[in-house]
């Protein structure tokens, strides 16, 4: 129950910091010169003063800033997000049609950046300062070091276009009109790249908090009880090293989980992949308010959500939380 | 009598830039069945390594160079890391100093008793748990069941040993080696301890290792001592004679810093109040908030009175938990008072606030605990002591000059104000944390376990320092300890603190001759060696 009353409370904290994040959002984006209409009339190929007036009244945007800014608050309360001049949908649907992409992104790179990480980091401190802990730090950093989209085109011009072993981009093959298995394999082709090359950049991270940790426990105190119990190496590091050498990384994966939303912006574009990274970079461009400011309410959720559960998984590991005061 | 271990000629060399050749130089201990050897140094006589040495457990860096460990017919320092593991834990037990940090935060305490059978024995997951919950209550744990799915933060310091003895003792080993396992225990728990280690140890035949640097732990405990110095001994012998009739002069030394039980006669003290504590109170209150948790609230001072006088010690003794440090620090305005006063002159210090708080921080100065953690890594002692003055707005060359007055006062060498805390021993850098206290010519000088870290001989060189300054600048000091013997050597009069109440005070003579509340009385029986 501690661990619910806790986790309940981070979660009325977060309450603050989206209501902060919209409101700064919104008026930014009031700086920036244009709005929807101008670009909606610059689509068209141009326009009359009086037809742009029109359309601003029609969507709503001839009042005051302030003015919008409630009213746009007032929709959120009642969970509206607003309709999209530019997809001439409501923003919910358009968020929700892309959301799947990069959630299965989100999770999938973050889950594959951890456990590489993991299982590098105690392979590093293993053999601390030997020839493969050196070369896997070495690799990480390189991965680390290297823009994201020149990572990607690197990836795609070997593997699509020199050896042609998996797509260049997309989600699936709409054309093939796959279903079943088969629809869960071409989506897995797709996504192999754009998953790797995310996670890779990642993985370094985890990789020196995963080794500095363990070298850390190691010099503690129980760890010398462990040995003077007679265990062996790896029944050290299995019961008594890598719980605590976790807990850190746990913390990372939290603090991640914003980064690597924000990166996924970088590899959707490379990637073609229809997410939420690609709709908010096409929404800057358009000018669409709306849709921007859904997307920031949705991506500050998905990482509310995940600090959510990262406090569960870090509750769940360390029983000293819970009795600690609330 | 049976030798169960024998340590003959053995030598550790050290890393090459240490500060001497040798961690252990040319040293032979038996150990026999049904015996507590004793092995008595203080810090960096190369007792632990001696035992490291006997667990195979010896740092990397630290090299065996001549001599052997036989266990039996085994010579451990050429077994390998994989036969050494059949010998730690069944034939060979450990217990440490600290057992918060020597069990594992994140398991239960039955699950890491439990991991000696796993991975030693071929005991059924049930039987396991059986046995453990045997040893637990073997060891004395008042409720061995909840205690089995306790994790270590949730028991006290007592029970945490317990629990560590428990773990060593699962496949009854021959041996067991503990390395100052009641330093970090309160007096009381020490004496349950000691006495759970001699009672064990006489109903199975054990040989104990017992490793300390406290002479009156020895005198509790030991059937025969070894003194070492300097990574050699220097005396080794039956523990009553070696205690009663000490040949060596390191020996005589050790065993003079021990502070008596028995205090001085009173002095004259003047009448001069310093400043007049009257109904100090601090209370914490946890939990509450939006979701109505329980509150747990903790008086950690009650409704506290006393006097402080010119010239004259106050000692303030107490357990744990019993709030004497958290009395020091509200005298101090490290934390605020919930109600009470401290009175200087006209002047009540508890109540000040802000720019007043500052321009009276001088009244009172304070001397903590640990001489590493006190004195900031990046800045130079010098500094350190001279910062205080600056900041009351005294020109630096004029600092400067008092602060070489200073370090002349408390026995250092002004010459070395240049230097970095580092390079400084902990009684030397005790002494620029007194420098720095006396900077801004205090009335009250506050001691915080101010000597609870250091070796007993310079234990002994810090108090003397304390009591001269004393004298010379007619000081007031408040000496809060958990150390009895020490209470009684430098304090005049004598504050006896339970649970946050000042449950007695006196005349230190008249308290320990006459002590009138149980509490007191149950903590002068425990002071080890006492009877």
């Amino acid at each position: 129950m501690l661990i619910l009353q806790l986790a309940v409370k981070r979660l009325m904290s977060s309450i603050p910091t989206l209501l902060i994040l919209l409101v700064g959002l919104f008026l930014l984006l009031q700086l920036a010169p244009g709005d929807t209409v101008d670009a909606l009339i610059a689509q068209l190929g141009g326009g009359s003063a009086e037809t742009a007036e029109e359309l601003r009244r029609y969507y709503g945007l001839d009042g005051s800033t302030m003015a919008r800014l409630l009213d746009y608050l007032w929709r959120l309360v009642r969970l509206d997000l607003g309709f999209s001049a530019i997809y001439d949908k409501p923003v919910a649907t358009v968020i929700f049609e892309r959301l799947p992409v990069t959630l299965l992104l989100m999770v999938l790179s973050l889950s594959f950046a951890f456990i590489m990480g993991m299982l590098l980091g105690i392979i590093s401190a293993r053999k601390v300062n030997g020839w493969l802990d050196t070369i896997l730090s070495l690799l990480g950093m390189v991965f680390y070091a290297t823009p994201a989209f020149w990572l990607g085109l690197m990836s795609i011009v070997i593997f699509s276009i020199r050896l042609g072993w998996l797509p260049p981009g997309g989600y699936y093959d709409i054309l093939a009109g796959n279903t079943g298995l088969a629809h869960v394999w071409d989506v897995t082709r797709h996504m192999l790249q754009p998953t790797v090359t995310l996670a890779l950049i990642y993985m370094a991270i985890y990789l020196r908090i995963m080794r500095a940790s363990m070298l850390e426990v190691s010099t503690l105190d129980f760890v010398r009880t462990a040995r003077a119990k007679g265990l062996s190496r790896n029944q050290i590091i299995r019961h008594h090293i890598l719980r605590n050498a976790l807990l850190p990384m746990i913390t990372i994966m939290g603090l991640q989980a914003g980064a690597i939303l924000g990166g996924s912006v970088v590899i959707e574009s490379v990637f073609s992949l229809p997410g939420i990274g690609k709709l908010a970079y096409e929404s800057v461009i358009q000018r669409d308010l709306n849709m921007l400011l859904g997307i920031v309410f949705v991506s500050a959720l998905m990482v509310i959500v995940v600090n959510f559960v990262v406090d569960l998984i870090y509750a769940y590991l360390d029983p000293r939380i819970t009795s600690e005061k609330v | 009598m049976t030798t169960l271990a024998k340590i003959q000629d053995l030598s550790i060399a050290l890393p090459k830039n240490a500060d001497r050749e040798f961690a252990v130089e040319n040293l032979s201990v038996d150990i026999h069945k049904g015996e507590i050897v004793c092995v008595v140094g203080e810090s960096g006589s190369g007792k632990s390594m001696t035992a490291s040495a006997l667990m195979g457990l010896l740092p990397d860096e630290l090299t065996v160079t001549s001599g052997r460990i036989m266990l039996g017919d085994l010579n451990i320092l050429q077994q390998s890391e994989q036969q050494m593991r059949r010998i730690r834990g069944p034939r060979i037990g450990m217990i440490f100093q600290e057992p918060m940090t020597a069990l594992n935060p994140l398991r239960t305490a039955g699950d890491q008793i439990a991991e000696m059978f796993r991975a030693h024995t071929d005991l059924k997951p049930d039987q396991q748990k059986f046995r453990a919950l045997d040893l637990l209550k073997e060891v004395g744990i008042p409720d061995p069941e909840l205690a089995y799915r306790a994790y270590p933060h949730e028991l006290s310091g007592g029970q945490r040993q317990r629990v560590m003895i428990a773990m060593a003792l699962a496949l009854e080993p021959e041996i067991l080696i503990a390395d100052e396992p009641t330093t970090a225990l309160d007096v009381t728990v020490q004496a349950q301890i000691l006495e759970l280690i001699r009672t064990i140890q006489q109903r199975s035949g054990m040989g104990v290792l017992f490793i300390t640097h406290d002479f009156s732990v020895v005198s509790e405990i030991a059937d025969r001592v070894i003194v070492m110095q300097h990574g050699s001994i220097v005396e080794s012998g039956n523990a009553r004679d070696v205690l009663e009739n000490p040949q060596h002069s390191y020996t005589k030394t050790l065993i003079a810093a021990v502070p008596g039980l028995i205090p001085p006669p009173p002095r004259d003290l003047s009448r001069q109040v310093v400043a007049e504590v009257s109904s100090l109170s601090k209370t914490y209150r946890t939990g509450g908030g939006v979701f109505g948790r329980a509150r747990r609230v903790t008086h950690a001072v009650r409704d506290a009175n006393f006097t402080l006088t010119e010239g004259a010690t106050v000692g303030i003794v107490g357990e744990s938990g019993s709030g004497k440090s958290t009395l020091a620090r509200c005298i101090v305005r490290l934390q605020s008072s919930d109600a009470g006063q401290v009175m200087f002159g006209d002047v009540d210090f508890a109540a000040l606030q802000g720019r007043s708080l500052r321009e009276n921080r001088h009244l009172v100065q304070m001397i903590f605990q640990d001489p590493y953690g006190s004195l900031n890594p990046r800045r130079t002692v010098g500094d350190l002591v001279t910062q205080g003055l600056v900041a009351r707005g005294m020109k630096y060359s004029d600092a400067l000059a008092k602060g070489q007055e200073l370090f002349a006062l408390v026995g250092l060498d002004p010459t070395v104000m240049d230097r970095m805390p580092h390079q400084f021993s902990g009684g030397q850098r005790q002494r620029v944390g007194i420098a720095r206290a006396l900077a801004l010519e205090p009335r009250l000088l506050i001691a915080d376990e101010a000597v609870s870290a250091l070796d007993v001989s310079v234990q002994a060189q810090v108090l003397d320092l304390l009591v001269d300054l004393r004298d010379r600048l007619s000081l007031s000091i408040l000496f809060i300890t958990h150390d009895l013997r020490v209470a009684a050597q430098v304090c005049d009069r004598i504050i006896i603190m339970q649970r946050g109440e000042i449950v007695e005070q006196g005349l230190t003579a008249d308290v320990f001759a006459n002590p009138s509340h149980p509490y007191t009385r149950s903590l002068l029986a425990s002071v080890p060696g006492a009877a």
